[in-house]
């Protein structure tokens, strides 16, 4: 089994996460993380799935899903040649003593604290998977009271864009025959 | 310029107006339906429309009857039921539908959209339900989009593998207000079928079809949704390679021809299953590695390479890996194939010798065709379904249930024409028959239909006989009735001693045991129709022909049949195909030594 990420372009209408979600759940494949934003045309949502498969169950993945009537283009992400992201919020214990620590710790992973009361800091931290695990290791001692993770988003490195030929196919659509 | 300031205003007509509107300008004749509270508007206009709206008893019947149209005339059919349980009892036609790639549309009323969500009266999450067994599906809450989703329904459901789209429309959208505007062009960007076929495959295919010296062309249901019964004569003729015809492609090549070795799988015949096995090349045109095909997975064709040609791209290499895979539309695959194959004798001189192979497979049909004994007492099941074919000749279509009377038919009916043959393939739905058959008929009311149906499968969805009588709609109804569910019978035979747990049905004879609960000759009377029973086969001609001849009313015959009869050839599941047994503890001499 190996970590896929896909990203995935869709029409922005009604049901289009209900039959990707009821996809992946009928044909058994496993989502590690689901992300779904708008793009620079209002039309068309990404979706960035990330999939837990080898590689012959994630051609049938991509070929299931390129069967959504409401899914425009499939792109799988390479790890090397693309930026992944994921955002966390990490409510983490903190007295007099060991705020100093966990200040020094956001500070070292380059994140920030966004929320402070007498007794715990909210931490606002990107990343890759990696460094967030990093850190919430180092910040478990303290005590992490709540942790709220966003699905990973995903996007190639360099000046090509996955949506440029997608944005012609849509006004355009086939003549009833 | 500006198409609104050029045309006169539009008039003003009603969603349900709109909808009917929509339906006469996609070509629809005939939908199979019920109404109910929310599809109500909509059975207003249709009063006044050309489209014949047949009254079925029960939704599933309407479901199954849009996919006998569908598949007899090749169509697209169309069912239409209320919300709620009006549409969920569509829901085991449509996912029939959506195994075996019929185009069908299903039209369903849903609650007004402001009260959606809120568990109202009748209300069904339709789209949800549906969801994982249509192509695609929509829901329409403003009238002003009805002409437009159901254009797009009928253009996805037809193109394409074909499928079943589900259209709710709620109740508010059928009431408001609209004017009808036919869309010029279809929003669907993401829905772009590959149907013409990558010309380097096809010269791939060519190339390993002229090198293989086992080579069988395993033949699928996509062939006969393609239309492409013609195309694949010629290739057959052209190659001389022998020819296997899955379930849903009986028919597709003609069961006189010499080259066919007839059906494979659990229940095909050996010299089908013998060939995929030892093949060396399977020509795969429209069938998808069905695992009542493959069998055993691992096991099956194990030294074949593969030429795999489907619509379907995420067919191709699923379950088996294709060597060589042709996303196109079967027919144009075929006719490209054939010119490539052409080509390639004529300028390289590459043709294939398949003359010692054709020899052991076409022994092998010889030596092993599908044979039954016949009982010391009693009517061999087989030789009703030998006789109706007989009597009745190819041009009459023949759809059945599932169970044992399916297999048997698939068997001893004899098929020489694409479209002679409906069944439920991919579901395996009982019931299916006795609507499918009904549907059929509506879209062709000049063939003669017959329904082989089994006495379990007959009970589940028989009342649509009253919809056949009163409709004018006079199919022919064969039960085969042994007196219980054969199939399951057959399995606790064979694999559970004989403790036959919940298998009889009492539909026989007093001299079986049986009690004759429902007597069917009676059940038909009280429905309109004709009914007669043979217990004989001394009569069995006569009772077919006196069926034949009535042709104003539906017939049904009572056909008492043994009840031990069992469906061989069989390979059990999940074994391999090298087990097939010819009848039972009993396997074919194989001669390998003959190839």
């Amino acid at each position: 089994m190996s970590t896929h990420t896909l990203s995935v372009l869709v029409e922005n209408s009604p049901g289009v996460l209900a039959r990707v979600s009821s996809l992946f759940m009928r044909r058994g494949f496993n989502i590690e993380s689901l992300a779904v934003g708008p793009t620079e045309i209002p039309e068309i949502s990404r979706m960035t799935i990330v999939v837990n498969v080898d590689k012959l169950p994630l051609e049938q993945v991509t070929k299931q899903l390129n069967k959504l009537v409401q899914v425009l283009k499939i792109v799988e992400l390479e790890p090397t040649a693309a930026v992944e992201r994921e955002l966390m919020l990490i409510k983490v214990k903190t007295d007099q003593q060991t705020r100093g620590q966990v200040l020094e710790t956001v500070q070292l992973f380059r994140a920030k604290v966004v929320d402070v009361a007498q007794d715990s800091v909210t931490i606002e931290a990107t990343g890759d998977a990696g460094k967030l695990a990093a850190m919430l290791n180092v910040l478990e001692p303290f005590g992490i009271r709540e942790i709220a993770q966003s699905g990973r988003v995903a996007i190639g490195r360099g000046s090509r864009s996955i949506t440029d030929r997608t944005l012609r196919a849509v006004p355009g659509a086939q003549s009833v025959v | 310029m500006d198409r609104e300031m050029t045309e006169p205003p539009a008039e003003i007509i009603t969603g349900a107006q709109s909808l009917v509107r929509a339906l006469e300008r996609v070509g629809v004749d005939t939908i199979f339906g019920i109404p109910g509270g929310a599809i109500l508007p909509a059975y207003d206009p249709l009063f006044d429309s050309s489209i014949r709206h047949v009254l079925v008893r029960h939704e599933q019947g309407a479901g199954h009857a849009a996919e006998g149209y569908a598949m007899e005339t090749g169509k697209v059919g169309v069912c239409m039921a209320t919300s709620g349980p009006g549409a969920t009892n569509l829901v085991t036609a449509i996912a029939d539908a959506y195994l075996d790639s019929v185009p069908i549309v299903a039209i369903t009323g849903q609650v007004a959209s402001g009260v959606i969500g809120s568990d109202a009266f009748q209300e069904a999450d339709i789209r949800g339900i549906t969801m994982p067994i249509t192509k695609h599906s929509f829901l329409v809450t403003d009238p002003a989009d009805i002409p437009g989703a159901i254009a797009e329904a009928f253009h996805i459901a037809s193109t394409g593998r074909p499928g079943p789209v589900l259209v709710d429309i709620s109740k508010d959208a059928l009431q408001g207000p609209t004017s009808f505007r036919w869309p010029h062009e279809l929003a669907l960007p993401g829905y772009r079928p590959t149907s013409r076929p990558h010309n380097k495959q096809i010269r791939e295919a060519a190339k390993l079809i002229a090198e293989a010296r086992k080579p069988v062309l395993y033949v699928g249901g996509g062939v006969i949704k393609a239309n492409a019964a013609a195309e694949l004569k010629v290739l057959a003729e052209l190659t001389q390679i022998p020819v296997v015809t899955t379930l849903m492609a009986r028919g597709a090549f003609p069961d006189s021809h010499e080259l066919h070795l007839g059906m494979p799988g659990m229940h095909g015949t050996v010299a089908a299953v013998g060939a995929l096995q030892r093949s060396d090349l399977l020509i795969t045109l429209g069938a998808r590695f069905d695992d009542r095909v493959t069998g055993n997975l691992e096991s099956f064709a194990p030294n074949a390479k593969v030429v795999h040609a489907d619509i379907d791209p995420a067919e191709i290499s699923k379950n088996r890996t294709a060597d060589v895979p042709i996303v196109g539309d079967a027919r144009e695959v075929i006719a490209d194939l054939v010119r490539a194959l052409q080509k390639q004798a004529e300028e390289d001189g590459l043709v294939g010798e398949y003359s010692a192979w054709r020899a052991f497979v076409l022994g092998l049909k010889s030596k092993f065709a599908p044979s039954y004994d016949k009982p010391a007492e009693g009517l061999a099941p087989q030789t009703v379904i030998e006789r109706i074919s007989a009597l009745s000749g190819p041009e009459a279509t023949y759809v059945a249930g599932v169970g044992q009377h399916q297999m048997w038919s698939a068997h001893y009916v004899d098929f020489e024409r694409p479209r002679q043959w409906l069944n439920s393939g991919g579901a395996g739905t009982m019931g299916y028959a006795v609507p499918a058959a009904m549907g059929a008929k509506a879209g062709a009311p000049d063939r003669v239909v017959w329904a082989i149906d089994g006495d379990g499968c007959f009970q589940m969805t028989n009342q649509e006989l009253a919809t056949c009588a009163l409709e004018g709609i006079p199919v022919k109804i064969a039960v085969i009735n042994n007196s219980s569910l054969g199939m399951v019978r057959q399995w606790q035979t064979l694999f559970y001693e004989g403790r036959y747990s919940n298998t009889d049905l009492n539909t026989g004879p007093e001299s079986i045991g049986a009690r004759r609960i429902p007597d069917f000759v009676k059940l038909a009377e009280a429905y309109g129709c004709v009914g007669l029973r043979c217990e004989s086969e001394d009569d069995l001609d006569d009772v077919i022909a006196k069926a034949l001849s009535i042709n104003d009313v539906p017939v049904v015959i009572d056909f008492v049949v043994e009840r031990d009869a069992m469906v061989w050839p069989m390979v059990a599941a999940g074994t391999s195909n090298d087990d097939i047994k010819i009848a039972r503890d009993l396997a074919p001499d194989w001669e390998e030594d003959d190839l």
